[in-house]
């Protein structure tokens, strides 16, 4: 769901409106003013807006992601603006210097964009496919799970608990990835299982 | 926080220590300037540097970095000896008047039972006298020798303003002002809140640091009110809910716990779980922790968690010790027991203590897969970067995988926020090349790994092949199916208690809320505080009305809050006795004679008589706990104590080290320093500028603070030679790093036990990766040790030292 239609439709008449007046305040006639039709309209108003929240701190200011194109209807959505959310009840609109550039964070020239391996010893990446990093994780986890779930411990009491591999889980990620993340983390047996909480 | 952000704008008196919310929390602590400038309220600043909070407060003082709890036992005795208390609250809101056993006790520094052996107190004497009818003792008229408050006031008379000024270094003049602003709020009509955060808990001793906080609340009746409570103002905007869905060593959703070795079955893991009442009448909400875990069992296992199976309670791991938290593992993985490890979205190299031992153990795993937005420096903790990380790559064995994630723009979802509201979000963007949502890539990790299993068998297959995992796309499990599985659906019809031939749930349907959880298998809930967010009436975290009805800052129609929507913790208690508002231009519920109704959802049973059913629904004894019973580990009252690193001894007993309960490592307490050695105080923290490690990534915040400094006072730049701008060496017994000095007047000398102490400070954002230069953090000279009860580091006070250097490696 993006934001509701008659903020976008506000902004498209704005921009329609602030046409018209200047037409009329500069004596053209009715004729003239039709020429508003073909005035373009506010930037923003072609773009696709959608509710978001600052990624950064816990105050969790609203904003808004301006992208040019509609995720939702299935196209490539290219982030071109991020403001706050002016309805939103804590930050009323307003950002930090963090949230206030925040659309920098997603287009970063640091993100991580494609799946890399660094082999024992190696000094640099190589590229490797999903596939293969899944199937690499995959075989690790059993055959390490295997060799050293501990099912009881020395009084005989059933423990399976696996403690030679760990999971330090993101604080920055929602709820939703969070719970799948404690399923599979937790049906394993880890206990080395941690977050940000502390830091 | 007990409260929430917009609640801030209703305080009297804010009182911000163990934090620097206008730097780190700007758009919230904006609601501390709504309360100054609308309702004339003081903001008072409590920190070792005159901070940017400090730069608008009406009262500054400072404080030696570690003795928070000398100055906050010292405030206690102030009011107590003042007569600033609010009694009405206290003898009927908190344990004041209940009776402990004779055994308790304290005596230099230490409580009783203390075992230096096994740096272990023996809990058993620190509770409550009982009756014969298993209830709590109590004298209402706070007579009793053994009762909470007359022990109270014995443990706090040794912190006068002098003991405070000599351990804190806060000018006596200065805490006696502080004292009389804070004892304003005892009045039921004036109303303080305390807005903290990791200043306080990245101590040896964290925990005591709030419970001295919450105890000075209790005691001015100060929780539950509008602008009242104890804040703590949360970093990461996910940090809350990862908590509360337990994503801990130790943790099961909704601050349930995975079970010990000795729990060797369901029923003996419930045995002490009953959460019977210690006094009539009262709630004792967690007596329904049965139905929260076999509805959680439920979620995870399905079918396969039977009554018959004890709901597969043996599919969850047991410990053997209280927590394998990031501390302990990287202890293991130094000592090469730990062989595979996961980051996601965390950059452990930066953001865990003594940098040089994580090095080390990073070097030991056989395989590190690290899932994240940005290119981190833990993924790329083996590639070498000169001074910045001179590591050798072809010494290195780990294999490393870097998997790319989405940020938030890309991905949908809920955030709760400090003030516990759960805020759905919505994808805007595509992510960049081939970077994937986190759920997508877990599934695909676990459904392979459940296709290994399947194909070979091996060790304990069960708790995998009959993990719950009935998505439409099991490879893309939908945020919306996700979001309703933690809400809890009914696996068979619900009928009313009352009414066997009411249905009040079909089959399927999503639960209303929590109370309709079952401990029988009919329900399933993944996460019990969270239910409500998503019922049959559709996603109420989704919910963007933002009208606050006579403006109490509340907001019930935006988000959802857990639990059930509630804004203001312990919201029965902004009522007196008979249920009528202390302060009634700040009513939030109020008893109309038949129950409670008013602002906020009422956080008691909506029938449950005032005079009969204390506030604190959730304690066994229904009221505040000023005396914590065996809660912590390191004391039923806080008690000072120094930082393991300290330019001081304890004034209390100087044989005591930091925390005498703290788990400490033999190998690291071999590396903490003495004064003698190092005579200067580090502190770590944030700038406004940036988040963590993460914004140095964004060339705008880059730009805006794009090296690493430390800040001094005047006087040690003096002492030292230190110019402004000048390269720095700074050292502790752990490690090495270089800075560009900031000299202010920010900082300045304390005087304690007669010494000069200096404070160096370090903010935290620089690495060798992103956009900012690169650039040092204090963690490679962290001391390696935690908190007694919850292991958060203790950054925030250790010893190093400073000199100027001609050349450094700076650019
Ligand atoms: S804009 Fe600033 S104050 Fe608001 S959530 Fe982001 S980091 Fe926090």
């Amino acid at each position: 769901m993006t934001i509701d239609l008659s903020r976008r439709s506000f902004l498209k008449l704005a921009g329609a409106g602030v046409a018209a007046t200047s037409l009329g305040a500069m004596g053209f006639g009715a004729a003239e003013a039709a020429e508003v039709a073909h005035v373009r309209a506010f930037k923003l108003a072609t773009m696709t807006e959608t509710r978001n929240t600052c990624t950064y701190c816990s105050v969790a200011c609203g904003i808004i992601l301006y992208a040019k194109g509609d995720l939702k209807a299935g196209e490539t959505a290219e982030l071109v603006h991020v403001e706050g959310d002016a309805d939103h009840p804590t930050n009323r609109g307003t950002l930090c210097p963090k949230g206030a550039a925040i659309k920098d964070f997603a287009l970063s020239a640091t993100r991580a964009v494609k799946p890399r391996y660094r082999a024992p010893g190696g000094a640099a990446w190589q590229d490797i496919s999903w596939d293969q990093a899944f199937d690499k994780i995959a075989r690790a986890i059993k055959d390490d799970r295997d060799a050293n779930l501990i099912e009881t411990n020395d009084q005989g009491q059933v423990v399976n608990r696996w403690k030679t591999a760990g999971f330090l889980a993101a604080s920055g990620t929602t709820n939703e990835t969070a719970w799948t993340t404690y399923k599979v983390v937790r049906s394993l047996g880890m206990v080395a299982f941690d977050n940000q909480a502390r830091v | 926080m007990t409260n929430s952000w917009t609640d801030i704008k209703n305080t009297d008196l804010a009182i911000v220590m163990g934090g620097n919310a206008a730097e780190a929390h700007p758009c919230g602590f904006k609601w501390v300037t709504e309360a100054k400038a609308k309702r004339g309220a003081k903001l008072i600043v409590v920190d070792p540097r005159f901070t940017r909070t400090a730069s608008v407060a009406d009262y500054y003082a400072p404080i030696r970095p570690g003795s928070d709890i000398a100055f906050l036992m010292g405030v206690i005795n102030w009011c107590i000896a003042n007569g600033k208390v609010q009694w009405e609250y206290v003898k009927n809101y908190t344990n004041a008047s209940f009776l402990v056993k004779e055994g308790f006790g304290w005596s230099d520094g230490l409580f009783n039972g203390y075992d230096a052996e096994k740096r272990v107190y023996d809990t058993a004497d620190w509770d409550y006298q009982l009756g014969e009818d298993g209830f709590a003792l109590t004298d209402p008229t706070l007579s009793d020798p053994r009762c909470v408050w007359a022990l109270l006031k014995d443990h706090v008379a040794i912190y006068t303003p002098d003991f405070v000024e000599n351990t804190c270094g806060t000018p006596k003049d200065r805490f006696l002002k502080i004292c009389e602003m804070i004892g304003e709020c005892a009045a039921p009509d004036r109303v303080m809140t305390s807005m903290y955060a990791l200043g306080w808990t990245q101590h040896s001793k964290g925990a005591q640091n709030i419970r001295g906080m919450a105890m000075l609340q209790l005691i001015l009746g100060n929780i539950g009110l509008r602008g009242g409570g104890v804040n703590a103002l949360r970093g990461h905007s996910n940090i809350q809910g990862l908590t509360d869905l337990g994503l801990m060593s130790n943790l099961i959703p909704g601050y349930l716990n995975i079970p010990v070795d000795k729990e060797v079955d369901f029923e003996t893991y419930m045995s002490t779980r009953g959460n019977a009442p210690l006094r009539p009448n009262q709630t004792s909400y967690w007596q329904n922790y049965r139905k929260f875990i076999v509805s959680f069992l439920k979620a995870m296992w399905g079918d396969a968690a039977t009554a018959e199976n004890d709901w597969a309670y043996h599919y969850l791991p047991k410990l053997d010790v209280p927590s394998y938290d990031i501390l302990r593992t990287f202890e293991m993985m130094a000592k090469g027991e730990v062989n595979l490890y996961f980051c996601q979205g965390f950059n452990p190299l930066l953001s865990f203590p003594n940098r040089a031992k994580l090095t080390e153990a990073l070097s030991k795993l056989k395989l590190l897969v690290v899932m994240d937005p940005l290119q981190t420096e833990t993924a790329h903790f083996w590639e070498n970067h000169g001074v910045f990380n001179d590591v050798d790559p072809a010494a290195i064995q780990t294999e490393v995988l870097e998997l790319p994630t989405t940020c938030f723009a890309e991905d949908e979802g809920a955030l709760v926020n400090s003030g516990r509201w759960l805020q759905w979000h919505w994808a805007g963007a595509t992510p960049p090349g081939q970077a994937r949502r986190d759920c997508w890539i877990m599934a695909n990790i676990f459904l392979r790994l459940r296709d290994l299993y399947r194909v070979e068998g091996g060790k304990f297959p069960d708790p995998i092949l009959n993990l719950t995992w009935d998505y439409a796309d099991p490879y893309e499990p939908s945020p919306e199916e996700l979001a309703k599985e933690m809400n809890g659906r009914a696996l068979a019809p619900l009928y009313d208690a009352t009414d066997p031939t009411k249905l009040v749930l079909d089959a399927g349907k999503q639960l209303k809320n929590f109370s309709q959880l079952k401990d029988d298998g009919s329900t399933m809930c993944g996460c019990w505080i969270f239910s409500g967010c998503w019922t049959e009436e559709g996603n109420m975290m989704a919910r963007r009305d933002n009208t606050d009805p006579d403006d109490t800052g509340a907001y019930l129609n935006w988000a959802f809050a857990w639990p059930l929507n509630r804004r203001i913790l312990y919201n029965r208690a902004s009522a007196d006795i008979h249920g009528k508002a202390w302060d009634p231009t700040r009513k939030l519920i109020e008893w109309d004679g038949a129950k409670w109704a008013g602002y906020d959802v009422p956080d008691i049973g909506v029938t449950s008589k005032p005079e009969d059913v204390m506030p604190f629904i959730m304690t066994n004894e229904g009221v505040g706990k000023l005396f914590a019973r065996k809660g912590l580990k390191d004391g039923p009252f806080p008690t000072h104590m120094e930082p393991f690193e300290s330019p001081i001894d304890n004034p209390l007993n100087a044989a005591i080290r930091g925390n005498p309960v703290a788990r400490v490592f033999p190998d690291d307490l071999a590396q903490m320093a003495t004064s003698a050695e190092f005579p200067l105080v580090g502190t770590s923290y944030r700038l406004t500028e940036h988040f963590h490690y993460w914004t140095k990534h964004n060339k705008v915040n880059a730009a805006l603070q794009p090296e690493f400094f430390v800040e001094i006072s005047e006087e040690l730049a003096a002492e030292k030679g230190i110019a402004k701008g000048g390269q720095v060496r700074i050292w502790s017994k752990r490690g090495q790093i270089w800075a560009k000095a900031v000299v202010t007047k920010r900082i300045k000398p304390m005087i304690c036990a007669g010494k000069t102490v200096h404070v160096v400070g370090m903010p935290i954002h620089w690495g060798f990766m992103g956009a900012a230069q690169k650039g040092f953090g204090p963690n490679s000279l962290t001391p390696f040790v935690g908190d007694a009860n919850i292991e958060t580091p203790e950054f925030k006070a250790f010893l190093c030292n400073i000199e100027p250097v001609e050349k450094g490696p700076l650019a």
